[in-house]
């Protein structure tokens, strides 16, 4: 049962490498953004809060049309994109972590921005008239107190990241060694005649992968309340 | 010298103040609600006055009618609050180091030295902030605003959340910085018991307004 086969290799190593990259990239937005909807009033901030949220709530196969008419080769970014940089997102890996990082964006904000809300805004004047500037006040005090938020969320995202589907398959299809992830993988399994045992396999690696990202968030997330309370 | 000369609206509540400190430490006395936290924040530069003048030692810092606003960080003014505002992620020495980081100054051993002893911190060094009981706390606030090298120490009730007896263990300390430390001083406090202890020039406020100013006598006079 155990003898997982180069073929789900593949697809094992590709959710992998297509959710972290996927994470890595959406963290420092994700930081930059939940620090805005937490520190910062701005015109339009309802709807950017409703933007934010949008893939957690559609349909995620309307969420992976949406990036293929925007990103798609013929799309208004997707064109630009490969016009003057030479980057394409159709039909690659590249293009199933961005659907990745958008799907799973809405689950790495969150916990940052509750954990930037958490800071107590007493210190950050503290620090600031002891001489800190305010991006040192976000390194040195808001950030560092705010980590295990931040953890919590990369941690989330990853594993959201690690399960999306149906925006990711509507975007870059279900392509073997490019394209086809976990899920898509165990997708092709199930509609085979004799694929019910990898099928299987697939599902124990993808249970076993959630798990430990939640276990790893609840300890962030203890963690967390730790730093807070300065033990 | 800080002088000071402003104006602040904040909801229905208005703040007036004009006063000019020369004393080594300025007591501003009143009661809860007459303002006096708002008007050293508007001295830190943490709230912005609706119009007038702040300077210290000539240098403007804020002159509303010029659009002039120096920002806390660049004002070299240190500030005691009533809470501590410990860093809880950081220990005492990191704590004490941080104001010195951030202005970019070059360590100073025997300062660091001379502020450890003065306050009697040695011991909690490696110790967090969650680990100290509420005057050990209040003794590191002291002195991590004293080694930023600020030019004028603010101190909000800083001995407000204490009780009687921890106001007793601290009172001393204060008294040695005002004497040894040589940085003029901004102390708030609705106890006039404490400013006649440590002041040395007495600004009375009540319901924003200035109703008295002079050497410590003015605490006898009702206000």
């Amino acid at each position: 049962m155990f003898d997982i086969s180069p073929t789900e290799w593949t697809a094992i190593l590709l959710s992998l490498r297509v959710a972290t990259v996927a994470t890595l990239i959406a963290t420092p937005i994700g930081i930059a953004v939940a620090w805005l909807l937490a520190r910062r009033d701005f015109w339009g901030k309802a709807l950017v809060d409703a933007l934010i949220y949008l893939p957690l709530v559609l349909p995620p196969v309307v969420t992976g049309y949406l990036l293929l008419l925007t990103f798609g080769k013929r799309g208004f970014v997707g064109a630009w994109l490969y016009d003057h940089l030479g980057i394409v997102f159709a039909f690659r890996w590249t293009g199933a972590a961005l659907a990745c990082g958008v799907m799973s964006f809405p689950l790495l904000v969150r916990p940052i921005r509750l954990s930037i809300e958490a800071v107590d805004r007493k210190l950050e004047q503290a620090a600031s008239t002891l001489g800190a500037a305010p991006w040192r006040v976000f390194l040195t005090v808001t950030l560092p107190l705010a980590l295990p938020g931040v953890l919590a969320g990369m941690v989330l995202g990853f594993a959201k990241a690690i399960g999306e589907f149906g925006a990711t398959i509507t975007f870059v299809s279900n392509i073997p060694g490019e394209t086809q992830t976990i899920s898509s993988a165990i997708y092709s399994l199930i509609s085979t005649p004799d694929g019910d045992t990898a099928a299987l396999r697939l599902v124990v690696v993808s249970i076993f992968i959630a798990t430990a990202a939640l276990i790893a968030s609840e300890l962030f997330a203890r963690r967390a309340t730790q730093r807070l309370h300065g033990n | 010298m800080l002088k000071v000369d402003i104006a602040k609206k904040l909801g229905e509540f208005r703040l007036k103040a004009a006063f000019t400190s020369e004393g080594r430490v300025t007591g501003l006395f009143g009661a809860s609600g007459a303002g006096k936290t708002s008007l050293i924040n508007i001295i830190a530069g943490l709230l912005k006055p609706d119009r007038g003048v702040v300077t210290l030692d000539g240098e403007t810092l804020d002159d509303t009618a010029a659009g002039a606003h120096i920002p806390p960080h660049r004002r070299r003014i240190g500030y005691v609050f009533q809470d501590a505002r410990l860093f809880p992620h950081l220990n005492v020495r990191q704590n004490l180091d941080y104001g010195r980081r951030m202005n970019g100054l070059v360590e100073d051993t025997a300062q660091h030295k001379r502020v450890v002893d003065l306050l009697d911190i040695g011991a909690l060094l490696d110790r967090r902030p969650g680990k100290l009981s509420g005057g050990e706390r209040q003794r590191v606030a002291f002195g991590r605003a004293l080694l930023s090298k600020p030019r004028l120490l603010l101190l909000d009730e800083p001995l407000g959340a204490l009780d009687e007896g921890r106001k007793l263990e601290i009172l001393p300390y204060l008294v040695r910085l005002r004497d040894e430390a040589g940085i003029p001083m901004v102390y708030v406090s609705h106890d006039a018991a404490e400013l006649r202890q440590l002041a040395t020039q007495i600004v009375m406020l009540k319901g924003g307004h200035i109703t008295a100013f002079g050497g410590v006598k003015v605490l006898t006079t009702p206000p």
